[in-house]
């Protein structure tokens, strides 16, 4: 990869009117402010990290921030597409804004890498040959989530996840392989931080077990919301309520919870060791899952940059579907629709020393495709 | 729905709605007293959850938190009221919803150069934590009825204040006729920084209550000064007791409607459409509400003379 760099840098210094065309220019756009700005700086970091030990250096990557707003969204990446013409985006972490910036920036001819956001509308009838999602399909971990609820003898479960995309696929994914009953399921609003109305349902409704999805900030209200209620029931939950940038602000209250990733600290891969050691050297603090999705995502784009011309399109997208990285989840690759194949693990928060984190305790599926792939016509 | 689960909503309603008047208090001063919009009262909700889980951290007590909020956020009200402010008064509206819209963005990023972008730890103290049963089998959190009653009695206080006292009459005064009490020798300007120390030293106070059972992170402001406003227009701008009401009013409309919305939906429609549409109508009740209370009193409920 570093020869391959030094190689296309000495070639463009040897075509100096060329040299621009040789350069590719990646625009991120993420949630860098407000309530979401946790898992956007985790994505940016972990992609940023991957590109400086490439060390590859004719990237340049232009980062903006969304402030977790689609119309902001929508008019950064107008101007990332039509004034500096960029190669490739990459970066948004919430299904909404997703769901508002890709299907045009696809259409374009702008290939987009999905670092987080993984929205059933565009894993199926709106799939497209430029998208490719390197993270999940947003119903995976929910559906591993129910399969895991399966296995733990849990029979009615009370549900709930925030009224938007990725809430409605959460749902819909969890109850895919749940077998059980469901005591009750509620939408709350995005960004909702008080959950006293819905606990209070919880604990009138006789289930025995909660399964949520309520990402960021919304999971530590709602945890330390449900730990103060006295409900004492057992918590499913997908790894977004336990990563490791919100479980210090929890607390005890998530000790010992189960919850559902494809990717976790102390998976035991080649790749993953350096990347958890290297994360933390340089930033000071540890990974979370969405710091390892940015990571691959860097990862998939430099080995494809490497393979092949970003203006050849097709050749470009030949090198990003065959996927060849090491990617820190072990085994990765792409499915038809351009989402990923692979295991997704139950981990079990943890305390070590100091610091709350999560260790893997099972596998709850294997080599999960998505329920949406068979839709995909490309 | 049972009575028991309607009895816990109610209160969840309460608690919701008292923890809007801290916040909608200081504003609704604000804007009496001295014509002004402040769109940064959000960010001293924030000013005072940080202050709190930084002390409750570094001492271990909650209580000590409580003091830091109010002492951090009335330090910094009066800072910014001393410093920025003060130049507003007498611009129309527009620039000072700028020159607000700004003092956020300066807090937000300030907050995270000091702090961090990563939610800060803040919990219940453990003489508050856990349910307490009340009469008729009741199980309901101990910290939350304690927020019930901290608000309860700041409202109490607060109409002590604006009815009994000196600085009370002043203030009262300074809502009838600003240049007047100025020429009868009051001294307007510190008027001013103790009411917007005041307010912002209640917007801290309700950041660290809140912050205990929610998370501590920037940005958490905004949300809450959207329905402050609402509480504000529904109470009528400039009134203690329109705050108060109006506050009550929205905290129970929402949670109401968040709990019972989607059951009423689920007697004529399919369960999944039913919570979809339930939550999304939910979500808008307090402005039908607000829309409505307009349309019949313009000026909101106790609009000042």
């Amino acid at each position: 990869m570093k020869k391959f760099g030094t190689l296309a840098a000495s070639a463009a210094l040897l075509m100096a009117g060329a040299a621009a065309a040789e350069d590719v220019k990646v625009g991120m756009i993420t949630t860098l402010s407000g309530g979401g700005a946790g898992l956007g700086i985790d994505v940016r970091d972990g992609f940023m990290l991957a590109i400086e030990q490439s060390g590859v250096d004719n990237i340049e990557v232009i980062i903006e921030d969304d402030q977790r707003k689609p119309e902001l969204a929508v008019q950064l990446a107008d101007r990332m597409i039509q004034s500096e013409r960029v190669d490739v985006m990459t970066g948004i972490i919430w299904s909404n804004l997703a769901m508002a910036v890709v299907p045009s920036a696809t259409a374009q001819g702008v290939v987009y890498l999905s670092p987080n956001a993984g929205p059933s509308a565009l894993a199926g009838r709106g799939c497209h040959e430029n998208y490719y999602n390197v993270a999940w399909q947003n119903d995976n971990l929910h559906e591993a989530a129910g399969a895991h609820a399966n296995g733990s003898g849990y029979t009615n479960s009370f549900i709930l996840a925030p009224n938007y995309p990725a809430g409605h696929d959460a749902l819909s994914g969890y109850k895919r392989y749940y077998e059980g009953e469901t005591a009750g399921e509620i939408y709350t609003q995005l960004g909702q931080t008080d959950y006293a109305a819905e606990i209070a349902q919880i604990r009138a409704s006789g289930a025995d077990s909660v399964y949520f999805f309520l990402p960021g900030g919304m999971g530590i209200a709602f945890l330390k919301q449900l730990a103060d209620s006295g409900v004492d029931l057992p918590v499913v939950g997908p790894a977004f309520s336990f990563d490791q940038g919100i479980l210090q602000a929890v607390g005890d209250a998530a000790l010992g919870v189960h919850n559902t990733s494809q990717w976790s600290p102390d998976l035991d891969n080649a790749a993953n060791a350096d990347f958890t050691a290297s994360f933390e050297a340089e930033y000071g603090r540890r990974p979370s899952l969405y710091a390892s999705q940015g990571f691959d995502t860097a990862n998939l784009l430099l080995s494809a940059i490497a393979a092949a011309d970003v203006n050849d399109a097709d050749a470009f997208r030949t090198a990003l579907e065959a996927a060849d990285f090491d990617s820190v989840r072990g085994d990765f690759e792409f499915g038809p629709n351009h989402h990923p194949i692979q295991d997704i693990y139950v981990r079990e928060v943890i305390q070590d020393g100091d610091i709350f984190t999560n260790r893997i305790i099972g596998t709850a599926l294997t080599d999960r495709a998505d329920a949406y792939a068979a839709e995909c016509q490309m | 729905m049972t009575m028991v689960l309607l009895i816990e909503q109610i209160l969840n309603g309460l608690q919701l709605g008292v923890m809007l008047f801290l916040m909608s208090a200081g504003l609704t001063l604000v804007f009496g007293v001295m014509g002004l919009i402040n769109l940064a009262h959000g960010s001293l909700y924030m000013v005072g959850a940080f202050a709190c889980a930084a002390v409750a951290t570094a001492t271990g007590s909650f209580f000590l938190g409580l003091l830091a909020s109010l002492a951090a956020a009335a330090a910094a009200g009066a800072i910014v009221e001393m410093t920025v402010i003060r130049r507003l008064y007498a611009r129309d509206h527009l620039d000072q919803v700028l020159a607000t819209f700004a003092l956020i963005l300066v807090f937000s990023e300030g907050t995270r150069w000091m702090f961090g972008s990563f939610p800060l730890f803040l919990d219940v103290p453990d003489l508050l934590s856990g349910p307490i049963s009340l009469p008729g089998g009741i199980q309901y959190p101990l910290y939350r009825l304690a927020i019930i009653v901290v608000g309860l009695c700041v409202a109490a206080g607060l109409f002590w204040l604006i009815a009994k006292t000196r600085l009370g009459i002043r203030i009262r005064a300074g809502e009838s006729d600003r240049d007047m009490i100025a020429a009868l020798g009051v001294d307007i300007s510190r008027l001013y920084t103790i009411v917007f120390a005041l307010g912002a030293a209640l917007a801290g106070l309700a950041g660290a209550l809140v912050g205990a059972i929610q998370s501590v992170q920037v940005g958490m402001g905004e949300p809450v000064l959207i329905l402050a406003f609402v509480v504000i227009v529904i109470g009528g701008i400039g009134s203690i007791k329109g705050a108060l009401i109006g506050a009550l009013l929205v905290g129970l409309t929402d949670t109401l409607g968040r709990a019972l919305l989607p059951t009423v939906f689920g007697y004529f429609m399919d369960p999944i459409n039913a919570t979809t549409v339930g939550a999304s109508l939910a979500s808008m009740l307090i402005y039908i509400l607000m829309a409505g209370v307009l349309l019949w009193r313009p000026s909101g409920l106790f609009k000042v003379a």
